[in-house]
């Protein structure tokens, strides 16, 4: 049983085309300059349209997390993360901490992260984040 | 509207709670219609208003023979009937419907004909949350709190302490699922279903329903049951994803809703002698406490480490026993309005001594919504 993954929508294609090719892409507002996601073509802070595609550095800290306890035979070994990561650009997003043991010992609040691009078939690659320092 | 120009005249649960293979989830809506028309002597033709979730409404209004005037199908969750019983009472005050009634039915445990909730792949949750394994409540409500935890100076054992009063006081009501009392060593060693969180911190999944009629405060003076009046409301949203919460440590929908609700109300923290703060699970209660204004941000845990909410206390919250051991079909907001009107008709399983005001709060879809309702037993 592979896991839910998105389908794209014409708002969205620009960030899961990114993720394929190796890029975290946010959208940020020309006028006032405020980073956002998720993905639309307008700015959330002030409405304008006028909005540029760039890609973010990658970096993010470790905002709040859970371990799911429940089987989960699609995400794999349980138990597993479920976390949310602020990064270095303002937004926040959803992902999964890899390369770092699934405990409250290892996964740390505010502890610094990097995304980590895992293709899952031939159209979709996820973002998911591990720590800096992880091997 | 002014406060107390509408009053709840009619108010039951399903006949059974928790387990009750033999209704559907339609069913269990029509239970408790069918109840709280008998509880305000009342027949579906005296019934001009409908209200519930989704498609609900209507298939109750079919079911029963009523013929709507006026319809509210909001669906933000479990939430829902706070702001059906808020849009109600706006929708009788301007004349458009005088008898209303909302209801509420799930088959949560027996899934018996469930309405189904998935996020779609295409959605916006669908394409940048199902993906990592949210699905369910409990991977998805729960994801704020460690953060709150850290900046606000609570512990796990905190968690734990909501669970054990709420269960002090579900020990005195002969209707609750889960009656034995707990400690807060047993719920930290309970087993773990998403850390931090353990069982006894998560809501209960059972089957049940429940209906209220609303009408003018002129009317509801004809009817057999005391009248409880609605003297405030509020309501709000934040985004349904909730990784887009705002802060994790405060929920902006809490903090509109409530204070929409105290400021149409007249009333202050101190005239408020029974609190309902919707408890799917054990964080929302310390959520709560400080997103209404009962106390300072930080400050909600001194209030189980002191046993001010439980039984004897000077704030008694959740009288019912709650959604972690009353009962939660999935959208408890209807189970803590009914815990409302029965404690200002005095007629509570663990009755508070002279309550006159009670303040009832729901949050609804992951901290995506709020609804918030004052009540009174004096108009
Ligand atoms: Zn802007």
């Amino acid at each position: 049983m592979p896991r839910t993954l998105p389908s794209p929508t014409p708002e969205t294609q620009h960030f899961w085309d990114g993720c394929k090719a190796g890029e975290l892409l946010l959208q940020r507002c020309i006028p006032c300059e405020k980073s956002y996601f998720p993905p639309r073509p307008f700015c959330p802070h002030c409405a304008s349209r006028v909005v540029e595609i760039y890609p973010a550095s990658g970096q993010a800290t470790l905002y709040s997390y859970i371990i799911n306890h429940r089987p989960r035979p699609d995400i794999g070994t349980e138990p597993h993360a479920i976390a949310v990561v602020t990064l270095a650009e303002g937004p926040r997003m959803m992902t999964n901490i890899i390369n770092c043991p699934q405990t409250p010992e290892a996964l740390v609040l505010d502890m610094p992260l990097h995304v980590v691009f895992a293709p899952q078939n031939d159209d979709i690659t996820l973002p998911f984040f591990a720590p800096v320092d992880a091997p | 509207m002014k406060p107390g120009q509408i009053a709840v005249v009619g108010a039951a649960e399903t006949t059974k709670l928790g387990l009750i293979p033999e209704l559907s989830a339609l069913g269990l809506n029509l239970d408790a219609a069918l109840n709280a028309l008998a509880d305000a002597a009342l027949k579906p033709a005296d019934i001009d208003g409908v209200a519930g979730v989704g498609d609900q409404p209507g298939w109750v209004a079919s079911q029963l023979g009523i013929v709507p005037k006026w319809i509210d199908s909001t669906n933000v969750g479990g939430c829902s009937f706070m702001l059906h019983v808020r849009h109600a009472a706006a929708a009788i005050a301007a004349g458009y419907c005088t008898n209303v009634l909302i209801t509420h039915g799930e088959s949560g445990r027996s899934q018996i004909a469930p309405a189904r909730y998935a996020a779609q792949p295409a959605s916006l949750s669908g394409q940048f949350e199902a993906p990592y394994g949210t699905y369910a409540a409990f991977t998805m409500f729960t994801i704020p709190v460690l953060r709150y935890l850290k900046d606000r100076g609570a512990t796990r054992e905190d968690l734990a302490r909501v669970a054990v009063v709420q269960r002090q006081w579900a020990a005195l009501n002969p209707r609750a699922t889960l009656r034995t009392p707990t400690s807060v060593d047993e719920v930290m060693n309970a087993p773990l279903i998403a850390y931090p969180f353990t069982k006894p911190m998560c809501c209960l999944v059972t089957d049940g329903g429940g209906a209220l009629i609303l009408t003018t405060a002129e009317r509801a003076k004809d009817f057999p049951t005391k009248p409880v009046y609605i003297l405030g409301s509020g309501e709000s949203t934040e985004c349904p994803m909730i990784s887009v919460m705002e802060d994790f440590t405060t929920s902006r929908a809490f903090r509109i809703s409530g204070k929409a609700a105290f400021a149409s109300s007249g009333i202050t923290h101190a005239d408020v002698d029974h609190l309902m703060i919707y408890d799917a699970f054990a964080h929302l209660p310390l959520y709560g406490l400080e997103d209404l204004g009962f106390c300072a941000p930080g400050e909600a845990k001194h209030f189980f480490r002191e046993a001010r909410t439980a039984p004897g206390g000077s704030l008694p919250m959740n009288t019912n026993g709650g959604g972690l051991s009353y009962m939660h079909s999935g959208m408890y907001g209807m189970y803590a309005l009914q815990e409302s009107v029965r404690q200002l008709r005095g007629t509570a399983a663990a009755q508070v001594p002279d309550a006159k005001i009670s303040l009832c709060h729901g949050v609804g879809g992951m901290f995506s919504a709020a609804g918030t309702i004052v009540f009174s037993n004096q108009a």
